[in-house]
């Protein structure tokens, strides 16, 4: 029994020419993930096809479910039940998971969702790139709340940050979702598989009182309560209502502040642990392109081919799209005369910027609607033609 | 400048396209000292059926934007593919070509080298036309410098099944040893 | 109904005390409505089967039933509507020993949740469902539902209902259940019997409680009592154990059948088939991909 209450990562130790949806399930098997609730879709089926394949062999449960409400539902309970879980979808299931994803929110279940994104509204572009699900990764839910939302930008980070996905779902017990994209999800690359003592775990924090008198939702300084699961004897009780410490519906004005503030402080006050951002050529540069994912990667060529054309161009990556990095870019914005963001989508993280920057610099969106990603050079001749 | 290299791999569905340039990628991507490469793939309904292709982008530096814009090298296995893609093969690129299967035109004309080989009836004489895909890569192997023969074989003996590993060297050995 | 709390008259220390959330109490239940009977017929179930507590967990969706898991003193979690089934599978994987109890209402497992009903069945999910069959939506005040007969009245029916109701039994039976009952809610002895087979059972089972609810049911059907309705079933009920459940449909009139109708113990559950799926996959371990 004990041995499968654990979860005893799987570390696949090696260096591999791979694709980003099965570095992705790697990573997640290298943080522990022992289920998998899924419903295929395309561009993310290679994460389910590969983690039915690993799962059972680490003695965990990959189960394919009738859609993507069933598969969600599944991640939560399982998670309550002590097993670090996942499920991975596109825009449409992605549409289908957001009011469980509420329910994660609500009652502070760590999980993980990757959604490979594809151009949409509605079946869209089902074999092809889109950025288009930025904003309803952060409000798709109802209700009001706080998010984590990383995007890899390499088959590498695609692991790298599956892990870190886990590991930010465990400390502050919060479903996070790993933005990535029909390019990053299908393109290979190389990854390389570090040794299991190299890789950091975090696991989520258990009481340590008496089940007697336990408060399942009084948190500690963190803001985050420990979390006891099933069959531990702590009677754990979960509710999509809003709810006191004891965990018992609690309907009115007082106790939704309450409960609401801790949820959203929670992320809020522990922003600049949780954000994570590469900067390149930042320095000395005039203009900076804002950028994620696979777009990030022509930008951060773009900036290359603009210096060898003598323009001062840098870079801001987010690593972590949510928590949005406001403060860096407002920062940022005092010092250059303009900020582009290249992405896919009509200016979802474009209008972030434009808030972030409070009107202290010009902000222009190089957008794509979805289909196709940027190259190098046409970011280069945009930011020429408006810079002119 | 970066020491980006682009290869296109193209032809139609069934032929192992897509295998191409994972094994190529690999290759270069493990094997290669001081090379990177990110291999991509047209899905879709592009993928389903008629034109197949992939991009494999190599560079010593990091690869910035995954896909070819201008191919160095255009390996081409239809005709289709061919039409489809010659028009953003660089100009002074290289190109290998299913000799029985593409009908150049003018637009072969900016190529610097055209190499052609008869993969498939080089798979047909081993029983069967899959082997086309490891011929022509015997053959792109012996006329660059993209990858070296020891690194791919090492490759593909790990990726294909062992009952076909016999008839897959044999392939590649005769596209490459074919003038 | 309204969320306001109907206080019941609290006893003094009872036995099954220990099986309630202390300060949940009173619940919200309207007075004659069944589903105080029915959680108190879990909890002595669950006392009869001699499970370790611990190793309970009681999952509800939402609604009016909904409510019963947070009154439970068991690991107990109230989910969305309709998702009970699928949290209550992915957290019952976790530990093959955990006993999973699935309860809630007629709409929400039939109607929102009866895509993950079926398949639940179809799976052999090592889950029990109890669904109380109140016949429309309690909580929201009375609304037409699956399992409403024709010629029923509810506020989004106020001339009648139109469509045919769904035969629960007819239905997860054909998808694959080992284990499938039904019983009134005055039937309290039978009820806790079946529960407590239900419990023990491996793989699905599937008990459909026929309740009263006086408030959005009854009132509006000429059984303003909660008392008029359990009567009601009580003229109309036949016990009728394995009979075909094509016979068992539930209309305005004629008898209401109950019984156990489906409980076969040779079929490997969704539990049994995922270890054994990775006792295949721990042997090729290192062979495939
Ligand atoms: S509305 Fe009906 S089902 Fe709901 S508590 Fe009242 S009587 Fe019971």
């Amino acid at each position: 029994m004990s041995d499968n209450k654990e979860n005893t990562p799987m570390v696949n130790t090696g260096e591999y020419f791979t694709s980003g949806n099965l570095a992705v399930a790697e990573g997640s098997l290298a943080a522990g993930c022992k289920f998998f609730g899924g419903y295929p879709i395309t561009p993310s089926s290679e994460v389910a096809e590969h983690m039915s394949i690993k799962l059972p062999q680490t003695k965990g449960h990959f189960v394919q479910f009738e859609d993507e409400i069933a598969s969600i539902a599944s991640i939560l309970g399982a998670s309550w039940g002590g097993w670090k879980s996942m499920t991975a979808t596109s825009g449409p299931g992605y549409s289908l998971m957001l009011e469980n994803i509420g329910l994660g929110i609500m009652t502070e279940t760590p999980c993980v969702i990757v959604n490979v994104q594809r151009g949409g509204p509605s079946t869209g572009l089902p074999t092809l790139v889109g950025q288009q699900d930025i904003q309803q990764a952060r409000w798709g839910s109802h209700g009001d709340y706080e998010i984590i939302a990383l995007s890899p930008n390499s088959v590498q980070e695609c692991f790298d940050l599956a892990i870190t996905a886990f590991n930010l779902a465990e400390e502050y017990r919060v479903p996070v979702t790993i933005l990535m994209d029909e390019t990053i999800g299908h393109m290979s690359e190389k990854l390389i598989i570090p040794e299991k003592e190299k890789i950091k775990i975090v696991n989520r924090k258990k009481p340590t009182n008496e089940a007697d008198g336990h408060l399942p939702y009084k948190a500690d300084e963190d803001l985050i309560p420990p979390m006891a699961v099933a069959g531990e004897g702590y009677n754990v009780i979960t509710t999509g209502l809003t709810h006191d410490e004891r965990g018992y519906p609690a309907l009115d004005a007082d106790a939704q502040k309450i409960l609401l503030t801790r949820l959203l402080d929670k992320i809020r006050k522990n922003k600049d642990k949780i954000i994570k951002l590469e900067e390149y050529m930042l320095d000395d540069s005039e203009f900076v392109i804002v950028s994620f994912g696979i777009s990030s990667r022509a930008a951060k060529g773009a900036v290359n081919l603009a210096r060898k054309k003598g323009l001062k161009v840098g870079y801001l990556r987010l690593i972590t799209v949510w928590p949005f990095p406001d403060e860096q870019i407002n920062q940022i914005a005092e010092k250059v005369k303009a900020i582009f963001i290249t992405e896919i989508n009509s200016g979802q993280v474009t209008r972030e910027v434009k808030r972030a920057v409070e009107g202290k610099t010009e902000v222009h969106g190089l957008l794509k609607l979805g289909g196709a990603i940027h190259t190098p050079a046409e970011i280069v001749e945009e930011i020429e033609r408006r810079t002119k | 400048m970066s020491d980006r290299i682009e290869i296109r791999f193209a032809g139609f569905g069934g032929q192992g396209i897509a295998l191409m340039g994972r094994l190529v990628g690999e290759v270069i991507s493990l094997h290669e000292k001081g090379k990177q490469s990110v291999m991509t793939q047209s899905y879709g309904p592009e993928s389903r059926g008629g034109a197949s292709s992939c991009d494999v982008v190599i560079d010593t530096q990091v690869i910035d934007y995954p896909k070819s814009t201008e191919f160095d090298y255009f390996v081409v296995m239809s005709e289709e593919a061919y039409h489809k893609y010659v028009p953003l093969l660089k100009k002074g690129g290289i190109m290998f070509v299913e000799e029985n299967l593409v009908t150049l035109d003018d637009q072969a004309k900016k190529a610097s080298k055209i190499f052609k080989l008869p993969a498939t009836a080089i798979a047909e004489s081993l029983g069967s036309r899959l082997y086309a895909n490891i011929a022509m890569l015997g053959f792109v192997c012996a006329n660059t410098d993209l990858f070296s023969e020891e690194a791919f074989i090492q490759v593909m003996k790990a990726k294909v099944r062992a009952r076909f590993i016999e008839k897959n060297l044999t392939a590649f050995e005769k596209g490459k040893n074919h003038k | 109904m309204t969320e306001e709390e109907i206080g019941l008259i609290e006893a003094e220390e009872h036995p099954l005390d220990c099986y309630l959330r202390k300060g949940r109490i009173p619940h919200i239940w309207c007075p004659g409505c069944s589903l105080g009977s029915v959680a108190t017929m879990i909890i002595e179930a669950i006392r009869e089967t001699g499970i370790d507590p611990k190793n309970i967990s009681v999952i509800s969706g939402i609604g009016c039933t909904g409510r019963t898991a947070g009154y439970l003193n068991f690991d107990s979690f109230h989910t969305t509507h309709g998702r009970a089934i699928p949290f209550a599978i992915g957290l019952g994987l976790t530990d093959p020993n955990r006993k999973i109890i699935v309860i809630s209402g007629d709409g929400d497992l039939a109607s929102i949740g009866g895509n993950h009903l079926i398949h639940a069945a179809r799976r052999n999910a090592d889950i029990t469902v109890i669904c109380v069959n109140n016949f429309q939506y309690g909580m929201t005040g009375g609304q037409v539902g699956p399992t409403s007969y024709k010629g029923q009245v509810q506020t989004t029916a106020p001339y009648s209902n139109i469509e045919e109701p769904f035969n629960l039994p007819e239905l997860i039976k054909a998808c694959g259940a080992t284990y499938v009952a039904r019983w009134t809610a005055l039937d309290v002895r039978r009820v806790k019997e079946s529960f407590v087979e239900a419990i023990n059972h491996k793989g699905f089972s599937f008990v459909e409680i026929l309740g009263a609810c006086p408030t959005t049911y009854g009132r509006r059907n000429q059984l303003r009592e909660g008392i008029a309705i359990l009567e009601n079933f009580k003229e109309r009920a036949v016990i009728e154990h394995g009979i075909d459940t094509e016979k068992v449909a539930i209309g305005k009139e004629g008898p209401i059948i109950v019984g156990r109708f489906v409980d076969i113990h040779d079929k490997p559950s969704l539990t049994d088939n995922l270890l054994s799926i990775q006792r295949m996959a721990t042997a090729s371990k290192g062979k495939g991909s």
